[in-house]
């Protein structure tokens, strides 16, 4: 598979795990891209850290609600707000996340481990851009699931154990990759579905960590 | 009830000494009182210690070359910051590795909450998150609670100085709306500061802003500057 075509097979088979009403956070990146795969009939609240509960499409040059600067996302894009929609204050806002009214998040990771910890703010000495909204969001939201490539320039991302500092400990319910997806147990990873494109040798392979399959292997295009 | 005093940009600058703890409302600068900032760059105002989400942008979104606090550091004014995010000004990790800047950062959530608790007289805040991750060993962390068998960490409350609020309409008595997102984190800081100035775009007559629609109370502001208009 081609870079794009990777990310846009991984946002959605994301985008399969969505119902409709649910309260939703997208991470900066491939995250952005799930809605564009929402089945027919399913409609999102898109919580932004900024201050927007149920954000809208992204506003063009030209628009009547084209605003950049007063409406923007945590990006720094333009943003808009959808119909029936509000603005909120970051400490209300941030009570949601944590009470825990979000009903999942979207986020990509540096690494992510077979306890279901997640790394992705800090690469000490290296890249410190800061953790921002995502402590908050994989301690707060229901469903914590982790959507990346698989590996990085063929290293893997999925160990036993996160080497870089944590964002959260015990977060991610889920890993959902262009190989595979992976639910995080009590008894480490399982495997119930696989892009018929590997085999479970390969998965296996781009993996620091043991796998359990499912007995009930699914095919992720199904 | 009094009128607040109406200042210009230069002249709230003015009044902010070296070595201010500033919070500064405003989220990638969306929000931030972007006048005063710009006359403290004039000032050269040093040592400051700024409290924001984010040192907001070195390109605004129109092009402009640094865009809100973002110049304050690429200026060397500031010598620490809570924050949460730097991803969007590089400087402050140049800075921080040439050992000329010291930073803090805290989770977002934990930032609004520990501003919150500064400005609504609590001695701290008690959030899961940050357990088992390097926020433990913050310096506004106080440590770790076990409440019904779940860890919490407890944060430190903040306070500034100075807060600048950047605000969209603001009436003669201090009472501000905020457009769009540009409320963020100014609803929490404009409680938890000595002295708090309202930036906003057009100061409006008593009345124009519904009271059931007042998201900053006048009572909390003790100064008012008409920044630009956009």
């Amino acid at each position: 598979m081609e870079k794009s075509e990777i990310k846009a097979f991984i946002a959605k088979r994301c985008a399969k795990e969505l119902k409709d009403g649910d309260v939703v956070n997208l991470g900066i990146g491939l995250p952005t891209m799930i809605p564009a795969y929402l089945p027919e009939g399913v409609e999102l609240i898109i919580h932004a850290e900024l201050g927007i509960v149920s954000a809208g499409a992204t506003p063009k040059e030209g628009d009547a609600n084209y605003d950049p600067y007063h409406v923007i996302d945590a990006g720094g894009g333009v943003a808009s707000v959808a119909y029936g929609g509000g603005f909120i204050d970051s400490a209300t806002n941030f009570g949601l996340i944590r009470g825990g009214h979000v009903d999942a998040c979207f986020l990509g990771a540096l690494e992510v481990d077979a306890q279901g910890n997640l790394a992705n703010w800090i690469i000490p000495g290296k890249r410190m851009p800061g953790m921002g909204g995502a402590m908050d969001l994989c301690v707060g939201a229901r469903n914590c699931i982790v959507c990346m490539e698989h590996t990085a320039k063929g290293n893997p991302k999925i160990f036993e154990k996160c080497r870089l500092p944590l964002t959260a400990s015990h977060c991610v319910n889920k890993i959902i990759t262009e190989m595979c997806v992976l639910e995080v147990t009590d008894k480490g990873l399982l495997m119930t579905e696989i892009n018929p494109e590997f085999t479970v040798d390969d998965v296996k392979a781009a993996t620091a960590a043991p796998i359990t399959v499912a007995e009930n292997l699914k095919s992720m295009l199904d | 009830m009094a009128k607040k005093p109406v200042l210009t940009a230069a002249e709230a600058a003015k009044m902010i000494p070296e070595g201010a703890t500033i919070l500064c409302g405003g989220f990638l600068a969306c929000g931030q009182a972007r006048a005063i900032v710009k006359e403290l760059v004039k000032l050269g105002t040093k040592n400051l210690t700024l409290v924001a989400n984010d040192m907001a942008r070195e390109t605004g979104p129109m092009g402009e070359k640094y865009f809100g606090i973002a110049e304050l550091i690429h200026n060397h004014q500031v010598k620490r910051i809570i924050a949460t995010h730097v991803g969007m000004t590089p400087e402050v990790g140049q800075q921080s590795a040439e050992g000329t800047l010291e930073v803090n950062l805290i989770p977002q959530g934990s930032l609004a909450e520990c501003v919150r608790a500064g400005g609504a007289g609590l001695g701290g805040v008690l959030t899961p998150v940050g357990v088992d991750t390097l926020i433990e060993q913050s310096p506004l962390c106080l440590g770790k609670q076990t409440i019904d068998g779940k860890e919490y960490l407890l944060m430190k409350p903040i306070r500034g100085d100075f807060a600048l609020l950047g605000t969209y309409k603001c009436d003669e008595y201090g009472n501000c709306w905020y457009k769009g997102t540009m409320r963020n984190f100014n609803t929490v800081m404009a409680t938890a500061a000595d002295t708090v100035i309202a930036e906003c775009e057009y100061i409006v007559p008593v009345g124009e802003i519904e009271p059931e629609n007042i998201h900053t109370y006048g009572m909390c502001v003790d100064y008012i500057v008409e920044g630009e208009r956009k």
